[in-house]
């Protein structure tokens, strides 16, 4: 089994290259160059040369190429233009931000979808099956910012007033509420539909059947003989959505003005701000690649199978 | 026997002589309301086997999880009642249901590799299975091992840590014996716990049930669609036709003097191994059909065949005899273009094969054609009969000029009527599905036809039709490959047998002669461990059954 995580460990280092890869190249086909952009309209050709020397942009792209990536690899993101900070350092307060607001929604989110999901997978064919399937169907049919629009509609200070709409420097942890809210419904259902077909899979199986036939107790069938089967396909599922939650996050604290990383992002290409673009875009691939790494562990542990041959 | 004291509260007041009793049994499915099995009324008494023979949809597992008061999706008892001992089984409320089931009646299912966890250890799911005892861990444990050791299996801790895919078919269908038996239960249903295992190890674990219900006192149910095993096993037998008990009574008895037109069909479906009584095949001086010489194949790094040379001429059927991993489905591909891996020669009415298909001519994959093991999965289930009989037809051949007739004749000659080109695969049977795959593969009127363990996923009844179905293709002038592990279907079908032991030929030859004086010590144990009976009611054919039809081999 170590040796299949070292090997998914190095397919996504490899793939973690290719992302910056692309986004190094991105910069590159934007127009005029690096220096014109950081001066703008304060220009003129000595200052441009000046620059241009002090970037190295004289030199060929795949030697710009190497010095950022060297830079990249020992924690350098770069300066960013607009405001003259080390990327690092201007990034550190909302990441934080951000990771907090992630690890809220997922720890919100899959309990609850895992629960749900195994419920009604229970509950088959009854009142709160065909519920919850109609509620994340509906759900995973609106995208999630008109989610967020809908909740503060309806729980912010228009509606009944229970939390504020905008976060704000000074409020305290009740602004929380609304963005994790917004983001655990958006992640939630396909996580609540994964789990009941598992779950229905697995307690239709003919081992689910001999544990009964033993005479086990139903508790004992579902956690002892159901849902160990069932971890294994559903990680893949939440994995996924919650490596998407690296991405989501950018709309979500753009409609509640949260100070994360996908505000950070939001200004950053307004302002043309290719350094700190490219921190971040390098940073939510980090995030995608090493949440699947952790459900193919997950998955695999699993399997007793891959788990007594590779030991 | 041990220490371990046994807390079976229902035998305290004394033995009844049936353990179990069903009377007007009747369970019926939802919404539609048919019934699944009507009025059946049976006993069985105490160290008995009862044999449950019937065919998949005649309710028999119904029945059989009925007497746990398991109950599948969607089906309910509507009358009808069933005691266990002295327990009433409808009156019982959940907790005393848990504590019948795994101690006062137990399962032993048809396939262990799915109904054991795979992902629990072996020690853990036959412990639980003692989950209502009050005896300390430590008798437990040696409860376990005890029941281990009886059924043949290591008890040291290193084996009870090992998970369900580290084991063989045969050690996991013992592992499922020993959690049956290891709640000492007053019955036991056993559920074809044998279909899928091969003949030697079907021989072992019938024999170990057969001393385990002995040695317990237990009763049991054996449920079977194969004749020959319970008439080995069974004390009594109880026929199932569509839901109802067609006939009960002592084995002997039912298999001397069958009373129901049914159970004497069921018993001459059974292929009877023949040891005597075979036309010897003509000696043939032309060149076969098919030659392979000095075959090996494998995959990757391991090897599956060694030195195979077997030959094939027209209209003679020449049988693959090997147990599964034998490589004889590795063998029948190769032939097929289906798998390349091999070394050696194979050629066809003259010509050289190539390994692929790919690189094979039209023709030639014309002329040898495939009928898979399982008819559920070889047919596409979103096209009509028509349309997957026309398909290989049209890549082979060409376009014909009048479709219907192709398709008319390719189920004919599977004998079926014209009119199932418009069906889909779900609305057939399986037979019927299988007579489908055969239409599809004659279409194209091949010479040759690799038919890789056809009927093994058929009812017994329906195997015997599929083999009456290939003869007379064979008599038309087609030669058969036939790939089977059933000894007994080689005696009835084909004029030379190939006997398949690890990847090597162990014995070739007519027959007549292998069946009557096998040479190699692996045949004659196949002989030997395959299940058989003697029909001798008035009427029966004779050993003869399958070659009834007065077929003369030509020459």
């Amino acid at each position: 089994m170590t040796r299949l995580i070292v090997v998914r460990l190095f397919f996504g280092a490899l793939t973690l290259w290719a992302v910056s890869l692309v986004v190094f190249a991105a910069t590159q086909a934007l127009p005029g160059d690096a220096a014109q952009l950081i001066l703008g309209r304060d220009a003129t050709p000595e200052r441009l040369a000046a620059l241009r020397d002090q970037l190295n942009l004289h030199e060929p792209v795949a030697v710009q190429y190497m010095q950022w990536l060297q830079g990249v690899v020992q924690g350098d993101l770069g300066t960013s233009f607009s405001n003259r900070m080390p990327v690092g350092e201007y990034l550190a307060s909302p990441i934080r931000s951000s990771l907090t607001l992630m690890g809220l929604a997922a720890l919100v989110a899959t309990p609850l979808a895992l629960f749900i999901g195994a419920f009604s997978a229970l509950r088959r064919d009854r009142g709160f099956d065909h519920g919850a399937s109609m509620g994340t169907l509906v759900l995973a049919s609106i995208p999630e910012f008109v989610v967020g629009i809908l909740l503060i509609l309806l729980l912010g200070p228009g509606g009944l007033g229970l939390f504020p709409s905008v976060y704000a420097r000074e409020g305290g942890p009740e602004q929380w509420t609304l963005p994790v809210l917004t983001l655990a419904l958006a992640v939630a259902p396909p996580i609540i539909r994964m789990m009941r077909a598992t779950m229905i899979e697995v307690l239709e199986s003919e081992y689910v059947q001999q544990a009964r036939l033993k005479g086990l107790s139903e508790r004992t069938v579902l956690w002892r003989h159901a849902a160990p089967n069932a971890i294994g396909p559903v990680a893949q599922v939440v994995a996924l959505q919650l490596a998407w939650l690296a991405g989501g996050v950018v709309a979500i604290e753009f409609l509640f003005n949260f100070p994360g990383v996908g505000k950070v992002l939001m200004d950053a290409i307004e302002n043309r701000d290719v350094p700190l673009i490219q921190a971040v875009v390098l940073l939510i691939a980090g995030i995608y690649i090493l949440v699947n790494l952790l459900a193919d562990a997950i998955g695999l542990a699993a399997n007793p199978k891959v788990r007594v041959a590779n030991r | 026997m041990t220490g371990y004291s046994r807390q079976n509260e229902s035998t305290g007041t004394g033995w009844t002589e049936n353990v179990l009793r069903v009377e007007g049994l009747t369970v019926i499915g939802r919404p539609s309301d048919v019934e699944i099995i009507s009025d059946v009324s049976l006993t069985v008494n105490r160290g008995e086997i009862l044999g449950l023979v019937g065919e998949s949809g005649s309710g028999k597992t119904t029945l059989g999880l009925s007497l746990l008061r398991h109950l599948k999706r969607a089906t309910q008892i509507t009358e009808g009642r069933v005691w266990v001992g002295e327990r009433e089984l409808a009156s019982l409320n959940e907790q005393q249901v848990r504590n019948l089931r795994g101690r006062a009646v137990a399962y032993i299912p048809q396939s262990p590799a799915s109904a054991l966890n795979p992902a629990l250890r072996l020690g853990t799911q036959l412990t639980e299975a003692l989950h209502d005892d009050t005896s300390t861990s430590d008798q437990v444990a040696e409860r376990v091992r005890e029941v281990l050791r009886e059924v043949a299996l290591p008890d040291d801790p290193a084996f009870l840590r090992r998970y369900p895919h580290q084991l063989s078919g045969g050690q996991q269908q013992r592992v499922a014996i020993a959690m049956a038996f290891v709640g000492r239960p007053d019955l036991i249903v056993l559920d074809e716990p044998t279909t899928g295992l091969d003949v030697t190890t079907q021989a072992h674990v019938l024999e170990t049930i057969k001393a385990m219900t002995r040695e317990y006192g237990t009763a049991g149910v054996y449920i079977s669609h194969d004749m020959a095993v319970v008439a080995d096993l069974a004390d009594d037998i109880a026929v199932m036709y569509q839901g109802e008990l067609v006939e009960h009574g002592r084995t002997e008895q039912v298999l001397s003097a069958p009373r129901h037109e049914y159970t004497r069909r069921l018993l001459m479906a059974v292929p009877l191994l023949r040891t005597s009584g075979h036309t010897e095949p003509a000696t043939r001086t032309e060149e076969p059909l098919l030659r392979i010489f000095e075959l090996s194949a494998g995959y990757g790094r391991t090897r599956v065949l060694e030195g195979i040379d077997l030959s094939v001429s027209r209209g003679e059927c020449v049988a693959l005899l090997g147990e599964s991993g034998s490589g004889k489905t590795t063998l029948s591909r190769s032939v097929a273009g289906l798998h390349h891996q091999f070394e050696g020669g194979l050629v066809f009415d003259g010509q050289a094969l190539a390994g692929t298909s790919y690189r094979r001519t039209a023709e030639q994959r014309r002329r040898i054609q495939y009928v898979f093991q399982n008819p559920y999965e070889a047919l596409n289930p979103r096209k009509r009969v028509r349309d997957q009989i026309l398909g290989p037809y049209r890549h082979l051949v060409g376009r014909p000029d009048d479709p219907d007739l192709v398709v008319a004749q390719a189920l004919e000659r599977a004998a079926l009527p014209a009119s199932y080109g418009e069906r889909f695969p779900e609305q057939l049977s399986g037979g019927e599905r299988q007579r489908v795959c055969i239409a599809r593969a004659v279409a194209t009127r091949p010479d040759l036809l690799v038919c890789d363990e056809i009927t093994s996923a058929l009812d017994v009844s329906v195997q015997a039709e599929i083999v009456k179905l290939l003869r007379s293709l064979q008599d038309d002038g087609m030669a058969l490959l036939f790939v089977t592990h059933n000894i007994a279907l080689v005696s009835n079908i084909a004029d030379r047998v190939a006997v398949l032991n690890k990847g090597r030929i162990v014995e070739y030859g007519p027959v007549g002669q292998v069946m009557s004086a096998p040479e190699h010590e692996y045949t004659r144990a196949l002989i030997a461990d395959t299940p058989d009976f003697e029909l001798s009611f008035p009427g029966a054919p004779e050993r003869l059954s399958m070659d009834s039809e007065g077929r003369v081999t030509d020459g």
